[in-house]
């Protein structure tokens, strides 16, 4: 028996069967409906990922550089950078304690029971004494609760407030100036040294490294007994 | 279907088989389902979490399955999110107070009426751990498991919190409107009719106050209901001596112990201080060393039994018996009585006795008759030993009463009485049964009840007053040895309760009068500064009691025998180790705290021993109807091993009506079986039936099969072979699979000494606390879902009547090549560089499977949320939350984490010291409640640590070493001193 051509009888098959008539099923532009479908879901997904990945980073949703408003516009340029007040005046648990603290109403008043004393912007301030109800400031600088954070440890260590709190003397209302994100805090306890500063300097705003800064860090890791491979050890900041 | 059931069905025991089967062995069990391998117990040991499957929603389909992806998937980006929050700093900021930093006062907390210093650990303000004062002679440093509650009840939102006039809320002006009243009645009629109800204390400024209060109304009576009293001490030594005198312990000096029933280490007020001298004296580290030796008869089984070289269960009505023959042995008595115990045991026994001389020591117990006590007390004078091992002192308890609840319940009855106020009590439930208590209370005029809770002493009053707790009070009490120790307050009252120094000078016409100003008025002749000394110290110092000087007559003072015994059955009542009389049964802590030798959970049963089940056909769970003095009671059988024969254990304070938590427990009222405040019944009638009721215990929870878990010797053993922990142990591989981890800085560890552990399960309570664990209720406890980190194992070996008890703590075991991190698919169990098994809750997706692969069985699962997080849906019971640990979620794996919290704590203070930790700073939870120390903790890289040399003890050994997974945590090997004259314990009076 002859062999016949598999194509040819299919082609006939298929042609007596248009010719009969049927509908097509697919119209001519499907092909590029089908497409348009691959590759635009392809970008948006890729698109979808991107903003994913982009999204969580962003200031829009960490906030940073974003002012809070307060119930008194408290402006640490005025305080910090113009009056020079230092850090430990207002925040007095930062060298001990795991909280740097915020001072009481009775801090504030002790400068603002002489100065200032009629000012509106005040009057909060002064409301919150006479009758002993606390001021609630709204929280700038926040971390989930499952986090542990130690501010003595890092400003014992050389880490500074500047480092993660950024140039507060230049923000006339508080803002956040870095995400506080997982990902940031471990790109320090990584590899602490970069952030690194003498201790004694760690209160000071727009501190200029001296020109032998690497070798004064390794030496502060030594000094300091810091070991950065211990650092990342899950519990150190999760409990 | 319950645990109970399934036994029912078909898995019956043979107790006859078993007592066959263990009278030679010396294996370990720890129930009887264990040994008779029934299915109850099969089920335990083969499902890693029992029950799961019936307690999991039906299969969801796809499109559920779908919609939850869905969910999940925005949801996931949710979580993240932090809400904008407020900090709210002070306005005045307190001197010593620095937020972040804990700041601890010295307290002291009221235990059956007497006090024990604790430090209480405060968080801007608010108390949220409770630790022993090392200070303090009552604590030395050691808490229990009731105390580690205190900051549960007062967090607790079932609290009382505004008075009442007939059930309805008032104000407290009108409440002292209705008293300036009652206050110008009694002035007019000096009192008469009036009768105030007090509460076990012993606070001189009570006593004082009432003194006050009877000067100005001559005619008011002062009552006082204990059910808890134990007044048997006052009349021997009436008896004997002459004058009311109570004995103090000194158990560094005792050489040979003999308790007449008496559980000193689990009971009475001293019971911490005790329990660390006497396991002091019982240190073995090397064969050179000595230690003491115990004899216990009891009549029901106790931890001080559990711990004992030599154990005899008798029945109640037997011990006065015991006490003659060692009357007579010591030649006191000429003729030997009839003696339940034989006579080899006790000629031993006398004769260690006598070879110790002055060092030796014969406790009675507390609730024993004052024959009992009278002979304990010449005994111990016969011996030498008063004055050494036993000093007597003038009670704490100065309190002159009228009498008791039974008094003042005939008085209101003749119509002598028409006005009560009770300040505490709550005898509407604790009044004995004979005692129609709430007809006499409701005839009352005016009712008045000061108390925590509206009970059910407050449902019937027409003014009930919301008490301040003892964490927000101003007070004063005595410790067992006479120390008058100071309470002050942590906090402010939360629902403004007034303390009961308050209300009685209110009684007086003291309206205005403060908490501190009672108290100070009080000790006015102590100055100021000796005044601070003591609020810092938690006790005024040298206020102990002298021990008085006295000379025992020949005779007993007159005390005969008390027992009149009829019927074969005796009934042994006893107080809940955790909720006493009731009073702590809306701890939820303490509901779900395993009884020591029962393990049970949220209810009680009535205990028996396995000769009577045997009799009587029955099996642990089936409704027993016991019945005494005219009166029955159902009541669930629990068959526990080592009980004396023909006597029923019943336990006070379950079956309360009142409050949300004590509600979601089972068990069984026994004061509504008791006879005044005896301890015992005789006649009693039991009576199976055919029901069943719920037992809920944790006895066969994670259990560990058939190993060598718990090894133990006795003193000449370990003399003869110091390794005898090596004997028969499966040898250990050397090599692992596993990762190899460099501890280049600390590597914390653990050893637990099995010869000191009691079993009193203060550790699991303060872990509890520390922790911030969550309890999940009867119904999860039975699934075997309790969240537990730390438990307490009880084992047996021996005879089925007469075993002998151990105790085992099983915290994680940290160890080295741990099973659990290397399956876990996300990487949330790690290894830190210090040697901790991390459990990192966020990163947990619940698969379980480091569970699974946990030798140990330490790991705990929340299968639901047990714990709010919403901070304004929970209730102020958040309030007790360590601010320090995360509060775990439904999902999440948890366990021990060797107090991480603690570590950091001490490593962060040693960094900015610029120093290392040093040995014993790196105090675990656990470890620092333990009465009798038996938990070190510390760094194995410091060779003098103190961890480092417990563990080079010849009787160290790590669980299921075989594994090599080489723990972190060690135990020391249980030895034991008996007497070498004597064969095993308890087997003299087998058969």
């Amino acid at each position: 028996m002859a062999k016949v051509p598999f194509g040819v009888v299919n082609s006939e098959f298929a042609s007596s069967r248009i010719g009969e008539g049927m509908p097509q099923i697919f119209s001519k532009n499907a092909n590029g409906v089908a497409r348009f479908v691959i590759w635009g879901s392809c970008a948006v997904l890729l698109i979808a990922a991107a903003i994913g990945v982009i999204l969580p980073r962003s200031d829009l949703v960490t906030g940073v550089g974003e002012p809070v408003a307060q119930p008194v516009p408290f402006s640490h340029k005025h305080h910090v950078g113009q009056l020079g007040i230092d850090c430990r005046y207002c925040h007095n648990g930062v060298e001990t304690s795991s909280s740097a603290g915020l001072p009481a109403t009775e801090v504030c008043m002790t400068c603002h029971s002489q100065l200032f004393t009629n000012a509106d912007m005040l009057a909060p301030v002064r409301a919150s004494l006479a009758s002993g109800t606390p001021i609630r400031w709204q929280r700038v600088n926040g971390l989930p609760d499952f986090v542990f954070f130690n501010h003595a440890i890092h400003v014992n260590k050389g880490v500074a407030c500047e480092t993660c709190h950024g140039e507060v003397d230049e923000m006339p209302l508080t803002r956040r100036a870095h995400t506080l994100s997982m990902e940031w805090c471990l790109g320090c306890h990584r590899n602490p040294e970069r952030n690194l500063r003498p201790p004694q300097d760690v209160f000071l705003m727009h501190w200029q490294p001296p020109e032998n800064i690497a070798d004064i860090r390794r030496r502060l890791i030594g000094m300091l007994d810091i070991h950065p491979e211990t650092m990342t050890d899950c519990y150190v900041c999760h409990r | 279907m319950s645990a109970i059931a399934e036994k029912g069905s078909g898995s019956g025991i043979d107790i006859a088989a078993l007592r066959r089967r263990l009278a030679n062995g010396r294996d370990m069990w720890r129930s009887l389902d264990e040994i008779a391998g029934t299915v109850e117990f099969r089920r335990f040991v083969e499902a890693e979490f029992p029950a799961i499957a019936e307690h999991l929603p039906a299969k969801p389909n796809r499109r559920t399955l779908l919609k939850l992806m869905g969910a999940s998937f925005s949801l996931a980006g949710l979580a993240a999110c932090s809400r904008a929050e407020s900090i709210v700093p002070y306005v005045r900021q307190p001197e010593v107070l620095v937020p972040g930093k804990p700041v601890y006062y010295a307290t002291t907390l009221s235990s059956d009426g007497f006090g024990v210093g604790v430090m209480v650990e405060s968080h801007e303000g608010r108390p949220t751990k409770v630790e022993g004062n090392p200070d303090h002679p009552a604590s030395r440093g050691a808490t229990d498991a009731v105390m580690q509650a205190a900051v549960l009840t007062l967090f607790d939102p079932d609290r009382s919190r505004t008075p009442l006039k007939d059930g309805e809320p008032a104000s407290y002006g009108d409440f002292l409107k209705d008293i300036a009243a009652l206050v110008s009645r009694w002035t007019a009629s000096q009192g008469q009719g009036g009768a105030l109800l007090l509460d076990a204390s012993t606070s001189p400024t009570l006593a004082a106050q009432v003194d006050v209060l009877r000067a100005r109304y001559p005619k008011l009576n002062v009552y006082r209901h204990d059910p808890l009293a134990r007044p048997t001490a006052g009349q021997a030594s009436r008896a004997l001596f002459g004058s009311t005198l109570t004995p103090v312990y000194h158990f560094d000096r005792a050489e040979v112990i003999f308790s007449l029933d008496a559980d000193f280490l689990g009971e009475g007020p001293g019971r911490l201080a005790y329990a660390r001298d006497f396991a002091a004296r019982r240190r073995v580290r090397s064969p050179a060393d000595w230690m003491s030796r115990l004899y216990v008869v009891e009549t029901s089984p106790t931890i001080t039994g559990a711990t004992a070289d030599h154990r005899l269960a008798v029945k109640p009505r037997d011990i006065e018996a015991v006490a003659a023959a060692l009357r007579a042995k010591l030649g006191a008595q000429a003729e030997a009585p009839r003696s339940p115990v034989d006579p080899t045991w006790m000629t031993a026994l006398s004769k260690d006795l006598v070879a110790a001389g002055r060092n030796a020591l014969v406790i009675p117990g507390a609730h024993q008759s004052a024959f009992v006590y009278a002979i304990a007390l010449a005994a111990n004078a016969k011996l030498g030993a008063l004055g050494n091992t036993v000093e007597l002192i003038e009670p704490p308890d100065t309190l002159q009463v009228d009498g008791d609840l039974t008094t003042l319940c005939e008085a209101i009855s003749d119509g002598v009485i028409d006005t009560a106020v009770v300040v505490g009590a709550n005898p509407m439930h604790t009044a004995p049964a004979g005692l129609n208590a709430h007809k006499a209370f409701s005839s009352l005029q005016l009712l008045v009840h000061h108390g925590l809770y509206r009970d059910e002493t407050a449902f019937l009053s027409h003014w009930h007053v919301p008490a301040a707790h003892e964490l927000e009070s101003w007070s004063d009490i005595r410790a067992y040895d006479g120390t008058a120790s100071l309470v002050q307050p942590l906090i402010k009252p939360l629902y403004d309760g007034k303390t009961l120094h308050q209300l009685l000078a209110v009684l007086g016409g003291q309206f205005e009068i403060d908490a501190l100003s009672l108290i100070r008025q009080h000790w006015s002749e102590i100055n100021d500064e000796a005044w601070r000394k003591a609020l810092r110290d938690g006790a005024i110092a040298n206020s102990a009691a002298k021990p008085a000087s006295v000379t025992a007559p020949p005779d007993l003072g007159g005390l005969k025998p008390a027992v009149q015994a009829g019927g074969r059955i005796d009934i042994r009542f006893v107080a809940d180790p955790w909720l006493r009389d009731g009073r702590f049964a809306n701890a939820s802590w303490l509901q779900e705290l395993p009884r020591p030798l029962t393990k049970i959970v949220w209810g009680n049963a009535a205990l028996i021993s396995p000769a009577m089940a045997e009799r009587l056909k029955i099996e642990n769970g089936n409704v027993i109807n016991v019945a005494a003095n005219g009166v029955s009671l159902d009541a669930p059988a629990w068959i526990l091993p080592g009980h004396p024969d023909e006597t029923v254990t019943l336990s006070f304070g379950f079956g309360r009506k009142v409050g949300s938590v004590a509600a979601l427990s089972e068990g069984y009222d026994a004061f509504r079986l008791r006879d005044g405040t005896e301890w015992f019944a005789t006649g009693a009638a039991v009576t199976p039936s055919t029901n069943d009721m719920r037992v809920i215990t944790t006895q066969h929870h994670q259990a560990i099969e058939g190993r060598a878990i718990v090894r133990h010797a006795s003193l000449d053993t370990f003399r003869q072979d110091p390794h005898f922990v090596r004997k028969d142990a499966p040898p250990s591989p050397t090599e692992s699979l596993y990762p190899d981890w460099p501890y280049n800085q600390e590597a914390w560890a653990m050893a637990i000494d099995l010869s000191a552990c009691i079993g009193c399960m203060a550790c699991v309570s303060a872990c509890q606390a520390e922790n911030n664990i969550a309890t999940v209720g009867p119904d999860e406890c039975e699934r075997g879902q309790e969240m537990h980190w730390l438990r307490v194992d009880r084992y047996y070996a021996g005879p089925l009547d007469a075993p002998d008890t151990f105790f085992q703590p099983v915290p994680c075991m940290h160890c080295e090549k741990a099973p659990c991190e290397v399956v876990c698919p996300v990487n949330a169990t790690v290894h830190t560089h210090d040697g901790l098994n991390a459990q990192v809750y966020n990163r947990c997706i619940g698969t379980r499977y480091c569970s699974q692969n946990c030798p140990y069985k330490v790991r705990r699962f929340n299968f639901l949320d047990h714990q709010s997080f919403d901070k304004d849906e929970a209730g102020s019971e958040q309030g007790v939350h360590n601010p320090n640990v995360s509060v775990r979620s439904r999902g999440v794996m948890e366990k021990c984490t060797y107090c991480v919290q603690r570590i950091s704590a001490k490593r962060i203070q040693a960094q900015i010291e610029n120093r290392d930790i040093a040995d014993g700073e790196v105090v675990t939870a656990c470890q620092q409640a333990c009465p009798t120390r038996a938990i070190t903790f510390g760094d194995l890289n410091r060779k003098d640590a103190n961890v480092v040399r417990e563990k080079t003890a010849p009787q160290n050994y790590p669980l299921l070493e075989e594994l090599n997974t080489r723990p972190r945590t060690t135990y020391l090997g249980r030895i034991s001193n008996p007497n070498g004259e004597l064969s095993k314990p308890g087997e003299a009076i087998d058969d």
